[in-house]
Order: C-alpha cells, then structure tokens, then sequence
C-alpha cells in the first residue's frame, strides 16, 4: 500500500515544483508588496507600481553596465541594485505622490485608478526616451553567485536569494508595523484617518512616507529581477496585472496575505508548468477570478471594521 | 418624444459618411473603419458607465468575438453578416453567462473581476497552438451576401458594412436608454436600495447591462478582424486593450451614445500621427491625454463640443 502511495507521488518531481513555487512566489511578493502597503494605506490600486518595477530594473542594469565595463569589484552589482531603488523610489514616490495624487485623494476610486494608469503610460513614453529599444544586460551578480545542485536540478543561488530577500522584506515589514511607534501610527491611520488627524498625526507626511515606501519597493523588485532578466521595453507592462492578481488574492492591503498568496500562486504555476503547460500563463488570473467569486475580500483580508 | 435629435443627428452623419466613402484616401478610411470597432467597444462601456461601473476587462468580448470571425473563417464561412453577428452573438453569450457572477460586483472589484477573466483568455488565446499561439490568425477577405469585392472595392463596401453596423448599433443603444429598463440607469447609480424598493431588481439591470455591453464590444471585435485582417491576443485580449478601450470612453465622456465613436475617431487619428513620429511618442501623448482630461475635462470631449455649441448640462 505504502509502495503503491510512493509511486503514485513522485518525490523529485513535487521537490522541483515546491521549489520553483517558491522562488516564483519570492519574485511575486517583492514585486506586489509595494502595491499592497500602498493600497492598504491610501486605498489607491497603484498602476504606476509597473513604472517603478520598470524604471529600478533599468536604472540598476544601466549603472551595472557602467560599473562592469570599468571592471570594478563584482559585489558592487548588489549595491547598485539597493541604491538604483532607492534613487528611484524617492524621486518617484515624491513626484507622483505630490504631484498627482495629492489631488486625487477623496475622488472615485474609478478616477484614481485610471489617472495612474495615464502616468503609467506616459512614464513608459518617457523610459522609451531615455533608455532607447535595445534591451540591457546586468547577468554578473548572477554570474558571480554561481549554481548548486540539488537532487539533480541545476539552481543558481541568485534566485534562490529571492527568497531570502522576500522574507527580509515581510519580516521588515511586520517589525516595522508592529514594534515601532511609526508602524503604530500608520496602523491608526489605517483605521481612522480622520480620528488620527484630530488625534495630531500628521497623515499627509504618513501618506507622502507611505508612498515612497512603496515606490522603494517596486523599484526593488524590478531592480533585483534585473540580474535574471533581459530588461526591455515592456517588462512593467505584465508586472501590473500579476501584483493586481497578488494583492486581490491575498487580500488588498493585508501583507501576510500577500506573502501566502504569492507562495500559493508560486507554487500553482509551477506544478501548471510541470504537469500543464498550456495552463502556465492564465492559471494566475484563474486563481484571481475564483477568490473574487468566493472569497471577495481576498484569502487573508482582516475583518472589515463597521463604523458607526 | 416624437424628433430624437440624436437619433436625427446620426442618421444624417451616417447618410454624409456613407456618401463621403466614395471620395476619401484609403488610409482615412482605414482610420474610420478602426474607429467604429473601438467606438463600438467604447458605446459598450458608456452603457455600463452611466451605472457607475467601469469594465478593466472589456478585451475578453471584443477578443472573444474576433477569434470567433477567425475560427468561423477556418471553417470556410465568409460572409460578413454571418461572421460578424454570430461572433457577436457569441460575446454576447458568454457576457451573459459571466454576468451571473459579474453582476454582485460593484467598484473596483466589478473592474478586477473583469480584468481577471479578460487575462484567462489572453493565456488561454497565446498558449493554444490551434489559435495560432502569440502570433494570432489570419482572416480572410469577407464576402457580402455573394458579392466578393477585391482591392479598393473590398475596403469601401466594408466601410458601408461597417456603419450600417454602428447605425444599428447606436439607434439599439439610444431605444433602449430610453426605455423603463434603460431609465434605471442612473436610478441605480444614484441610490440601489431605493431601486429595490421600487420594485425593480438591481442585479437583473446590471446583468441586462453588460450583456449589452459585451454584445456591443463583440460587434467591435468582429469588424476589427474583418478591418485589419488578422487577430492575436497581445493587441485584442490583453490587459492593455481594455485599457485602451477606458480611454477611448473616458476622452470621448458619456453624455451622448454618439460620444464614443467620436472620441474613437479622435483616438485613432492622434495615434495614427503619433506613430509617425515613433512609438514612444505615441504611449506619452496618450498618457498625457488621459491626464488632461481626468484634471481638467472628466466629462470628455462631448462636454466641449456642447459648451461649444452653447447648450448647458441637462440633468444632472
């Protein structure tokens, strides 16, 4: 019986897709937590997130041209990686917070969403200018890391470091939410914005702090998909609609929601990828409309909180 | 209610347009026939918009109904009429059946739900080696009621195929509006539980809505494939089409049901010049566009033809 159990399951097969679950989970996560700690503050669904991812890819994969051709010491890829986001997250998140979204708090969400869907597409427009057609390679942090076997299957630790990465992130996340008095006030204004203003928070810095600390996180992750990725016009294109699909799955706003939605569309996507290839590029979105059916307030959404 | 001047109004464009499809350069009529698909698409959210929702993901019907005229094409029918209404038929169809899920929806989950199942059918589309995968079908040359044009011919009997669509498509859209069912519209924007109350069912008004919505986008689908000659799913069922298709109505605003066809038109002709002048220009242009309007005109370019015009705001 145990024999006939053990052949129906095959060890290696359910190890490679656990894997690749998880290193794709990683990516997910890094790249739509930033949308989700912006909704869940702001409650604006966030298409410029796209631009960001786009524009920290291309930024990092830029100055690591520039610092490989010079042939200055390999670990400075990893540095760049975590300056190009911040540089763009800053100078981004202040732009679009201060420069369009300032004046769109309190409209339809309808209009909001769609006000960052026209950035997006004129800071697509303005990444075409700057950085041209041709596509840029930044493989050397990945390179310099090397690969490792595990049970007959070829990994690099770059990617592997995703995961790694992504936990830092959530666990960043959470110790700042819930253990520092900055954290507290975010999670007042969450609830209230209005008690906490009365109470003397000053929300506009919090949404301003909010955003670029969002912004810093798309950036991140399109600046460290960069080593694995060739970056070209229209990464941030597909980037939108996935972190759209994470942050509904898991519940828009909740991050732990977003961590085990990503995991769990991760993993889906590989075993698709595995065992039903066809399946690979919708099964996501399949995911997304069957929460949205049953479960419209995503897998992990905290209980909404009636106010009288 | 005895002289729609809508109705009026459209009637004598058409009558111009169809005389005037005689005379124009080919590339203007390409523009036009362009502009009636996306129009069609963009009449299809006018109808849900007046309730106050806005679809993410109208690319599933307009897609849906272009890869029915191609996969119908395979099959080896040709006509245009039976191409087009049966593809349509089909968006309608499958609007239908989606809609009793869609329908509990309202705000931006109503515009996720539809963006998630507009995304099912891009993978499905670009995975499927029988839909041609990423690169699409091709559709061949139509046929109307046996007359096989060629060339020149083709394209100008097309045009007359095409407002003849639209024609019926708009006096369908504005006699509905104007019905009991149509006057919900903005009853149940304004307050749902009083529309209960009256006796009316919120959902079942929603669900007629975007089966005519989907009906209207399929229509658009059906003579874009027939226009261009071809369909793939990065341009007829990603995310960024239906984006494109919440553009054109937001430019074109949802005061008239002959509005979308007019911002299609402006739409197709700030790209046609864009695209000159190369690619990147086109996606800042567009994004500036949608900018503009959303700060300074949110009711589109129908509210600045009628200040023109110097008529005030009707009902509010």
């Amino acid at each position: 019986m145990v024999q006939l159990l053990l052949g129906w399951f095959d060890l290696q097969l359910i190890f490679t897709i656990l894997t690749d679950g998880l290193i794709y989970g990683s990516y997910l996560f890094i790249v739509a937590v930033g949308m989700t700690v912006i909704f869940g503050v702001q409650r604006v669904l966030n298409v410029t997130h796209g631009s960001f991812y786009a524009f920290g890819a291309y930024l990092a994969a830029y100055l690591g041209g520039i610092w490989y051709e010079h042939e200055l010491p390999d670990f400075g890829g990893f540095v760049i990686i975590f300056l190009a986001a911040i540089v763009v997250g800053v100078f981004f998140g202040i732009l679009i917070e201060r420069g369009l979204l300032k004046h769109l708090y309190g409209k339809d969400e309808h209009i909001v969403v769609l006000a960052t869907f026209a950035a997006f597409l004129a800071l697509e427009g303005i990444g075409l200018f700057i950085w041209g057609t041709d596509p840029y390679f930044f493989y050397q942090p990945q390179m310099m890391l090397g690969f490792v076997e595990i049970l007959g299957m070829t990994y690099d630790y770059y990617n592997l470091s995703l995961i790694v990465l992504a936990l830092i992130i959530s666990l960043s996340i959470w110790y700042f939410l819930s253990r520092t008095i900055w954290g507290r006030l975010l999670q007042a204004v969450i609830f209230d914005r209005e008690v906490s203003q009365a109470m003397g928070v000053n929300v506009t810095a919090v949404f301003l702090g909010t955003f670029i600390l969002g912004t810093t996180l798309g950036a991140l992750s399109g600046a460290a998909i960069a080593p694995t990725i060739s970056v070209l016009p229209g990464i941030g294109v597909e980037v939108v609609v996935l972190a759209f699909a994470v942050v509904v799955i898991g519940g828009m706003g909740s991050i732990p929601g977003a961590l085990i939605g990503s995991v769990l569309v991760g993993v889906v996507r590989a075993a698709a990828i595995h065992e039903f290839p066809q399946a690979e590029m919708f099964v996501i979105y399949a995911i997304m409309a069957i929460v949205l059916v049953f479960r419209p307030e995503g897998l992990f959404a905290p209980p909404a909180v009636r106010k009288i | 209610m005895s002289a729609d001047k809508t109705i009026i109004g459209v009637t004598i464009a058409v009558v111009l347009l169809a005389c005037a499809n005689f005379f124009i350069a080919d590339w203007i009529r390409q523009i036009g026939l362009l502009s009636m698909a996306i129009g069609s698409v963009a009449l299809g959210l006018l109808v849900l918009w007046r309730t106050g929702l806005i679809s993410f993901g109208h690319a599933l019907f307009y897609g849906f109904s272009a890869y029915g005229v191609a996969l119908l094409n395979y099959l080896g029918v040709r006509d245009a009429f039976v191409l087009v209404i049966v593809s349509a038929a089909a968006s309608g169809l499958l609007a239908w059946g989606l809609g009793f899920l869609v329908r509990r929806y309202r705000a931006i989950f109503f515009a996720l739900l539809t963006m998630a199942f507009s995304m099912i059918l891009y993978g499905v589309l670009a995975k499927t080696e029988r839909f041609g995968s990423t690169d699409g079908l091709n559709v061949h040359p139509p046929t109307f009621l046996g007359y096989a044009p060629v060339d020149q011919a083709a394209q100008i009997t097309l045009f007359l195929f095409g407002l003849l669509v639209i024609y019926g498509l708009i006096l369908g859209v504005q006699i509905y509006l104007r019905s009991v069912l149509g006057q919900m519209t903005t009853a149940v924007r304004e307050n749902e539980i009083r529309v209960e109350y009256l006796g009316y069912s919120v959902e079942h008004v929603i669900h007629i809505k975007y089966v005519i919505s989907g009906l209207l986008a399929g229509f658009g689908g059906a003579i874009m494939a027939l226009a261009v000659g071809q369909v793939d799913p990065e341009s007829m069922a990603y995310w960024t089409a239906s984006g494109e298709f919440v553009f054109v109505a937001i430019l074109a605003g949802t005061g008239n049901v002959a509005a979308p066809f007019i911002g299609a038109v402006a739409f197709e002709v700030i790209r046609h010049f864009a695209w000159e002048h190369g690619a990147n220009l086109w996606q800042l242009i567009m994004g500036g566009t949608l900018l503009a309007i959303i700060m300074f005109v949110p009711d589109g370019i129908w509210s600045v033809l009628q200040r023109l015009v110097g008529k005030k705001d009707g009902v509010k």
